[in-house]
């Protein structure tokens, strides 16, 4: 049994974690989260085509690097470690998942190659209001000659207002739950394509919405079955949620390390405040928190990966995603609320970064369904025989 | 990283549970699932009997060096066993103590007629062993122990006095190992040696502790000028600390897959309760049993991290909360188990005081998080020694 990193792993995760200290500092997320657009685009260039982190996990036939999803975790655990300010997460865990999931062969050398090129992409699925599951599919798709037609809403799109290439669901008018979705692909050029920044209480992470009207897609659009894609986007969120996990396992870290280092500084009745025990317990409960996250998170990353590759064990990818997320969710908010306190006054200035982690804690725990919901599905599988 | 075991270890892993199929059962049947924390007291006999089945399948010590009569099994294997045997149902086992700290520890610092003298009968399951380390005033402070041996020059023996708590199966065993004071006017872990002393002397008076459960698994241990022949000191007199931190080494997680067994058998259970009660309904237990769920799994992979890496001993993150981490899951089990019971919970099967299994669980598992380290201790160990925050004062 080995379940730990590989020499090979090791190297990827320390050479992830020495770029982005070097590039992804206070300073520089602060500078990049006040913009709409959120990122630094020469900064992108560089992680896209120094780094080839967006290439990743594509298979080398599609012009990627062929690693897999635990190398892809590893990184994303150290960008969530910095809060990098990036469209990485709507890129690879959105939309190289999507295409890699639900992609045509042509679908894939276009869009793929792109992606491991430098280009973003972006999936868009929840109505406004809705919870992240089949329901969440609103917006309309009809047959239009050889093509479809689309009209409707999204909101919460990861990066929505500048991604360059949108993975779309949709459902035929009339059908319901996981019946009648289908999936696209288009530039996000697309006349009839509207697409709004929605400010963000975490600013380190855009969201948008975008606004479908009349928008004609070639037949060639279509990725896979018209009316079939549930399973496939199922999948995908799965695939996405064990990435968001894997950063949630960074910020846990972080905000770990953050409030210990200050702690071990700040001195009060002559001594440092890290030697007393309420402290001492409160930071051996937020270890124990990232260790514990950290093991649900590798675990499924190495279920996503036989997924990817439709092995049976990939099979338990749904429950693998939904134990990490509900865990992983909670850990980052823990540590990151008991940094602040940890913390003391300062944690509540804008000065210090903690309250970054804070809030970068909370939307990733709401994006892809928070703890109490991935508890849910766990239970619906545990307790009604129903399949999660 | 990779999710499974290898093709060797998974036949190593059908041979144990097919010896098991063949063997817990006819006059061993009543004792599947029995023996386990809280529920020591039941069965003892057929428990002892059982000892020496399997010691004639080849299936205790089988961490051991061939040498000295065990398999010399990988750690993979001694996971994989410990996990088939708690999936068979195999009862708790009254060797454990021997075989996973007496023996090792023997093996590491005994001499040769210490081995000689005390392994075989422990891996012939007919010798078993307790442990005499916890006292009144040395719990999460062991190193305070106060028990005194003395050697007497006209008897060529050591002399023991003091008192032992917490001493599990001490009724049930020949022998144990004890922490004494070698020099009386030494503290802490200095002065200290490691003894070997059998129970059934006059000088050794053992008084059951009755739990909160109405049973008796633990006890307290006396020794009133007891005896212990001049060679049964392992290692020399002041060695005993190193000896005594030397055993706790020795586990390594090896028996976390297995006692994960049990807790998955008891969470079944509870899935099984609430299925049938209605409790599966409520929202709010609903939230909890998954909960439960997820918290067992990571329990599992924290295991498979453990058992993955730090092939140089050292103790690795993953490893220094896993104590912490499944003693709360585990106490937190037991009131879910209450509540999902609702009303029923409170009514016991048979009078006066026969707990259900459920019951018991949830009152035992109030021990599990002060046993072995509190997590008070665990929390320090945790701060000091992984993230490196200041030491507590020690007095």
């Amino acid at each position: 049994m080995e379940f730990r990193f590989t020499d090979e792993q090791v190297m990827i995760r320390d050479t992830a974690e020495a770029f982005l200290k070097e590039v992804s500092t206070s300073e520089a997320v602060r500078e990049a989260m006040v913009t709409e657009r959120g990122y630094d685009q020469a900064l992108w260039q560089q992680i896209s085509q120094e780094m080839m982190w967006p290439a990743l996990h594509i298979p080398e036939e599609f012009g990627g690097l062929g690693l897999g999803f635990v190398e892809l975790a590893a990184t994303l655990e150290q960008m969530g470690r910095t809060l990098l300010c990036a469209p990485f997460l709507s890129t690879v865990g959105f939309g190289v998942n999507a295409l890699l999931v639900a992609g045509s062969e042509t679908q894939k050398q276009t869009y793929l190659g792109q992606i491991a090129e430098g280009k973003t992409a972006t999936l868009a699925f929840m109505a406004p209001g809705s919870r992240p599951d089949a329901r969440a599919v609103q917006v309309t798709c009809a047959a239009d000659g050889d093509g479809f037609v689309l009209n409707g809403e999204y909101r919460y799109v990861l990066d929505g207002h500048t991604a360059d290439i949108l993975v779309l669901a949709a459902r035929e008018a009339g059908s319901e739950g996981e019946q009648g979705i289908s999936l696209f692909v288009l530039p996000a050029d697309t006349a009839g394509v509207s697409r709004e920044w929605l400010p963000t209480v975490d600013q380190t992470r855009k969201q948008a919405s975008i606004t479908l009207q009349d928008v004609k897609l070639p037949a060639d659009a279509l990725m896979g079955e018209a009316g079939q894609a549930w399973p496939a986007l199922a999948k995908i969120l799965d695939l996405a949620t064990v990435a968001v996990a894997a950063e949630q396992v960074g910020v846990a870290q972080e905000s770990l390390d953050s409030s210990v280092a200050y702690t071990m500084e700040r001195v009060q009745f002559g001594r440092t405040i890290a030697s007393y025990q309420a402290i001492k317990h409160k930071a051996a409960d937020m270890m124990l928190k990232v260790e514990a996250g950290r093991s649900a998170a590798y675990y499924a990353a190495c279920v996503a990966d036989e997924a990817l590759a439709n092995n049976p064990l990939g099979e338990g990818l749904a429950e693998a995603a939904s134990i990490a997320k509900a865990y992983c969710s909670e850990a980052a908010f823990f540590n990151a609320g008991c940094g602040i306190q940890l913390h003391g006054g300062v944690g509540i200035t804008s000065e210090y970064d903690i309250q970054l982690y804070f809030k970068r804690a909370k939307s990733s725990e709401t994006l892809l369904g928070d703890a109490a919901w991935h508890r849910e599905r766990l239970a619906r599988q545990l307790l009604d025989g129903d399949a999660a | 990283m990779k999710l499974s075991f290898s093709p060797e270890d998974e036949q190593f892993r059908e041979e144990v549970a097919s010896w098991l199929r063949e063997n817990l059962r006819g006059e061993f049947e009543p004792i599947r699932f029995r023996g386990g924390p809280g529920d020591e007291h039941s069965f003892v006999e057929e428990r002892k009997a059982w000892e020496q089945k399997l010691a004639e399948g080849g299936w205790t010590c089988i961490g051991w060096p061939k040498q000295y009569g065990g398999r010399g099994a990988s750690i993979e294997q001694q996971v994989i066993f410990n996990e088939e045997y708690a999936r068979a149902g195999g009862p708790g086992r009254i060797g454990h103590i021997g075989e996973t700290l007496t023996g090792p520890t023997l093996i590491a610092f005994g001499s040769e007629a210490q081995k000689e003298r005390y392994l075989p009968g422990i891996r012939a399951g007919k010798e078993f062993w307790c442990q005499g380390y916890s006292e009144p005033s040395a719990g999460s402070d062991l190193a305070n122990v106060k028990s005194k041996a003395r050697f007497d020059e006209a008897s060529g023996k050591w002399i023991l006095n003091g008192q032992k708590v917490w001493t599990s199966l001490a009724h049930e065993s020949q022998y144990c190992f004890v922490i004494a004071r070698t020099d009386p006017e030494s503290k802490a872990h200095k002065g200290l040696g490691f003894f070997l002393v059998a129970m059934d002397q006059p000088g050794v008076t053992i008084r059951p502790i009755e739990q909160l459960t109405g049973t008796s698994e633990f006890n307290e241990v006396f020794f009133d000028d007891a005896e212990c022949a001049a060679d049964d000191i392992v290692g020399e007199p002041g060695e005993g600390w190193k000896v005594a931190m030397g055993l706790l080494g020795f586990e390594r997680g090896v028996s976390t897959l297995g006692q994960q067994m049990l807790f998955q058998n008891e969470l079944d259970e509870i899935v099984r309760v609430a299925k049938a009660n209605g409790a599966a309904r409520d929202p709010a237990l609903r939230q909890r049993i998954a909960e439960a769920h997820i918290g067992l799994r990571i329990m599992r992979f924290n295991s498979m991290r453990m058992l993955s890496g730090g092939e140089d001993g050292s103790l690795q993150k993953e490893a220094m909360i896993y104590k912490l981490y499944w003693s709360s899951w585990h106490r937190n089990l037991g009131k879910l188990a209450m509540d999902v019971m609702g009303a029923e919970s409170e009514i016991v099967p048979e009078a006066p005081y026969e707990l259900g299994r459920l019951q018991s669980m949830y009152l035992f598992t109030r021990a599990d998080t002060i046993y072995g380290g509190t997590n008070q201790i665990q929390r320090n160990i945790i701060a000091e020694r992984a993230l490196g925050m200041p030491r507590e004062p020690r007095g």
